[in-house]
């Protein structure tokens, strides 16, 4: 039983330009615990599938397909129905922790009103809550710093806190929309341990969107990758970066600096992103693709295969 | 070793910041952005200067380019020292030192044609050439960097950030400089595209003999392209080598840390990040001693004491007492 | 290497390039198009137009000048007085027997003259202040903003009696010590938008190919910026007119027998209640017409250049 399951989700945006076809039928589950990651480069639409499992979309979005959570889907919910749902069942991390946070709250207050408005608890309940939840983010002094404001913590102690507001509620699903971007690496790599910690303390699932494979390698159970708004491939993390069955994924690894790999040579891939503005008819990669034939500019392949699922008529495999 | 193109000699930068002031006439306070940087550059070679957002990196090329001026210190390109208070010195050092930037986007004017964009430095600078010569360059540039000719006519936010990086690199070359500072060019970039331009990068400084200091936060990137590595923090030096080696065995405990922390593209390699605690010092008002020593795993009296000189043996630079 | 060929010849390659030869257009010619779609600016277009012929060409059809009193209908002004095409005129006449149609003319050649040229040397004046103070900061910002800052406190009903009194009512001092008044319109604005554009980085590029700061203010950011100027300029131009209007309602505008909107206005208003409407009627008409396009055509501009809307 799967905890979240996307089906055929197709998200279009209207724009002055025309219609931007920003996601393209996709479909995958989550089940409970699990850490998967959605790679993809901009315009992948990644952040907009975050968007839409929470009920955030623009206000321009045209939205088509299911997203069940719990046997409920949730586009189909009332906005009452959806802010219960929203941060106790499913909360979101976002990229830039100042802006999550409101600058004029001191941040225990941020945290507190979380859990009187979910939970009903008191003032007093939510003040304790609010100190283990920050405590859990390994917050030093918690206690003394649960009155101070957003701008008085670092970086990473701000998105610590954006973390600790996420995990609050104790959620089953956490949608972590490139949480490290806006940090330096250094922080990065301390808040990627804190959040794969809480995670098999909480056995919380975890969408982690990222266009960063390095995250991904240290992090996820299972990866898919996007592009052009459709699921190219989807695969356990391991088998994905060991053998590519997608010719996207192995461009997106090769083009890939490694720090411990000298010699590698840096392959990338030749063109430039997929224009949205027109509907898919074809793979949206087969005019970056040196292995395309013309059936892949014909015909969009459906995903296939079993723990390792790829939508290519010409797999890696079969060429090699 | 060749005679280096540039060497840059205890650069330092500060800027006025009315931040915390009284009243509108008290002294306005300072912040430090460079503090103390030396390095030099080889012909034909690659500079990489990496560190964590604020450790100045991108202040310290912009002074070298003049855009901010140096408050301490000095440049010395092919030789002779740079007076950036002059305004002909500054015009000859962007004969021949050129910047490519982080946004390309916001690097070109949205209100030019990718044509009006490339002569403008032709016009300026080539005025060896004759018209025809120059409208052949600005064409043969484009070419290099792959944008076609039918789109000469268009205006930057028709193009992808890839494409707006390539038209800022002809740019710069336009004006066939020798050494080109490269400002975080790849950083917004997709993982594909930076591939690309990275190696555009590569194939030209090879064709045109050019010097590149290569500045970004991402170390992956860095090493890919750099001969020599130059760590910053919090605008000082820590430490400075060949490239393959800094990585390698990094022996500056920042470097130590920053290189732990570097996410591997590669699920069987577990990354063991080295954690650092402590705050970073405010730039208003430095420490005495070591720049680290608040944050560093290692500190002991001596750190707050006095400032390590950076110490050079085996090709390799480093500001640490305890240096391994 | 055949896939590459083959990749040269599919359909999708040669779709790919169709669309990437769709011309392409500059940030004006986008903006024309947006404003042309938009009718009722397009109508007030025409509506200025219009207007602004009649002020021109108004004369020619005119019997009499602005200035002539008709002796024949002095003393009966209220029974004779009215619009009339058989004595020519015909708007009426003026409580002191001069022609309203020619006063008409004459008042929209003075408020449009004065609104065009005294609005936009305005603008111009205060967004080159404004880009100067924006791009260099520092002391001649505050210097410039200290000055901004008194200047909005002085009463500028005061300073138009205080400057006529010693320098005359004519007309191009009229426009002078409108200019003086606005000098500060479109000042913040244009620093505002300065102050950020100066941070971009095509700004450092030009700079890194040795531009002076006067190029780079005129050549680099005045295009960024003229779709502000432009906008704000709609909006200052009916501001002066209506500054004119209610100077020389109150009497201290135009010189006699010149006129403009507001002192027609002003006389048919204080007539008015002699029963001869018309005195009022056809300059207030004239004015709304102006101030309602005016309105209309800075709304059509506003959302054809500005680019919030835009994706």
């Amino acid at each position: 039983m799967s905890l979240l399951s996307v089906q055929d989700l197709a998200i279009r945006f209207s724009t002055g330009d025309g219609t931007v076809h920003a996601v393209n039928n996709v479909s995958f589950d989550i089940a409970p615990g699990e850490k998967v990651a959605l790679v993809g480069e901009s315009g992948s639409g990644k952040s907009q599938i975050a968007l839409s499992i929470m009920g955030l979309l623009a206000k321009n979005a045209q939205v088509s397909g299911r997203i069940l959570h719990e046997g409920r889907d949730l586009l189909t919910l009332s906005q009452d129905a959806l802010n219960k749902v929203r941060a106790k069942k499913i909360a979101m991390i976002f990229q830039d922790p100042m802006s999550a946070l409101n600058p004029y709250m001191r941040v225990g207050r941020q945290l507190t009103e979380i859990v009187e408005l979910h939970e009903g608890l008191g003032r007093a309940d939510a003040r304790k809550r609010a100190i283990e939840a920050m405590e859990a983010v390994q917050i030093p002094d918690a206690k003394n710093r649960i009155d101070a404001y957003p701008h008085e913590f670092s970086g990473g102690m701000r998105q610590r806190i954006v973390i600790a507001m996420a995990l609050i509620c104790k959620p089953g699903l956490i949608l972590a929309d490139e949480p490290t971007t806006a940090l330096d690496v250094t922080v990065q790599a301390q808040i990627m341990r804190l959040l794969d910690e809480i995670q098999s303390e909480l056995n919380t699932a975890v969408l982690l969107i990222t266009h960063d494979l390095g995250v991904v390698a240290g992090f996820c159970d299972r990866s898919m990758v996007l592009y052009g708004g459709r699921m190219m491939e989807t695969a356990p993390t391991k088998d994905l970066f060991a053998a590519p069955s997608h010719p996207y994924t192995r461009g997106l690894l090769r083009a890939v600096p490694n720090i411990n790999d000298a010699a590698g040579e840096l392959r990338a891939i030749p063109g430039s992103p997929p224009n949205q503005l027109r509907p898919l008819t074809h793979c949206p990669f087969a005019a970056r693709c040196v292995d395309a034939v013309e059936q892949c500019r014909s015909t969009l392949p459906e995903l296939t295969g079993e723990a390792t699922k790829r939508a290519c008529l010409r797999p890696v495999e079969a060429l090699s | 070793m060749s005679e280096p193109i540039l060497t840059v000699e205890d650069l330092k930068v500060t800027f006025d910041t009315r931040q915390g002031r009284k009243w509108p006439w008290s002294p306005m306070k300072k912040v430090h952005a460079v503090n103390g940087v030396s390095l030099s550059l080889e012909r034909g070679r690659t500079l990489g200067v990496v560190g964590e957002s604020g450790c100045g990196k991108s202040t310290l090329i912009r002074a070298i380019a003049g855009l901010v001026t140096p408050t301490g210190g000095t440049v010395t390109l092919e030789g002779r020292a740079v007076d950036y208070g002059s305004r002909a010195d500054v015009l000859a050092l962007r004969h021949k030192v050129q910047m490519i930037f982080q946004d390309p986007v916001a690097s070109l004017n949205p209100r030019m044609t990718v044509r009006e964009i490339v002569s403008e430095p032709t016009r300026r600078f080539r005025g060896d050439l004759d018209p025809e010569a120059q409208d052949k360059l600005v064409h043969d540039l484009l070419d290099r960097v792959g944008i076609a000719q039918r789109n000469f006519n268009r205006y930057p936010h028709e193009f992808s950030g890839g494409q707006c990086q390539r038209i800022g690199i002809a740019r710069a070359l336009a004006v066939n400089p020798k050494i080109l500072l490269c400002d975080e060019p790849v950083s917004a970039l997709d993982v594909s595209i930076q591939a690309q331009v990275v190696n555009l990068l590569r194939e030209l400084q090879a064709e045109m003999g050019l010097s590149l200091i290569f500045v970004a936060h991402d170390l992956g990137v860095v090493r890919h392209i750099s001969d020599d590595i130059l760590v910053m923090y919090m605008g000082g030096m820590m430490e400075k080598g060949e490239s393959d080696a800094l990585v390698r065995t990094p022996r500056h405990p920042y470097t130590q840390a920053l290189l732990s922390s570097v996410p591997v593209p590669d699920p069987n390699v577990i990354v063991e990040p080295q954690v650092l605690e402590g705050d970073l010092p405010s730039p208003l008002n430095l420490p005495e001693g070591c720049l680290f020593q608040s944050r560093c795993p290692k500190r002991q009296d001596a750190c707050k004491a006095t400032k390590p000189a950076l110490l050079a043996a085996g090709g390799r630079e480093v500001a640490c007492h305890f240096a391994e | 290497m055949t896939s590459a060929k083959a990749r040269l010849q599919s359909q999708a390659f040669v779709e790919d390039v169709a669309e990437e030869m769709l011309s392409s257009r500059s940030f004006w010619a986008d903006a024309r198009a947006r404003f042309f779609k938009n009718r009722m600016a397009l109508v007030s277009v025409f509506m200025l137009f219009l207007l602004v012929l009649f002020a021109i060409f108004g004369n020619v059809i005119a019997q009499w000048s602005y200035e002539e009193i008709d002796w024949n209908l002095l003393g009966m002004i209220k029974e004779e007085g009215g619009p009339s095409i058989a004595n020519g005129h015909y708007f009426g006449v003026d409580e002191l027997g001069r022609d309203m149609y020619a006063r008409v003319v004459q008042g929209s050649r003075t408020s449009l003259l004065v609104g065009f040229v005294a609005g936009i040397a305005s603008v111009l004046i205060g967004s080159t202040i404004g880009a100067f103070a924006g791009y260099f900061g520092g002391r001649f910002d505050s210097i410039v903003m200290g000055g901004y800052t008194i200047w909005l406190s002085v009463p500028y009903i005061i300073f138009f009696v205080v400057w006529q009194a010693f320098f005359g009512r004519s007309l191009g001092q009229m426009i002078l010590v409108i200019v003086l008044v606005n000098w500060t319109a479109g000042l913040l604005i244009v620093r505002g938008q300065v102050m950020m554009l100066r941070n971009r980085e095509f700004v450092d590029a030009a700079r890194m190919l040795g531009l002076s700061d006067v190029a780079i203010i005129f050549r680099h950011i005045a295009p960024n910026i003229l779709w502000v100027v432009v906008i704000y300029t709609s909006m200052v131009v009916p501001e002066v007119i209506m500054m004119e209007s209610l100077v020389s309602f109150l009497g201290v505008g135009i010189q006699e027998p010149n006129t403009s909107w507001g002192a027609l206005i002003s006389e048919g208003a204080s007539t008015m209640t002699f029963g001869t409407l018309w005195q009022l009627a056809f300059p207030a008409a004239f004015f709304v017409i102006a101030q309602v396009s005016l309105y209309y055509i800075g709304d059509g501009l506003r959302d054809a250049l500005d680019p919030k809307d835009r994706l």
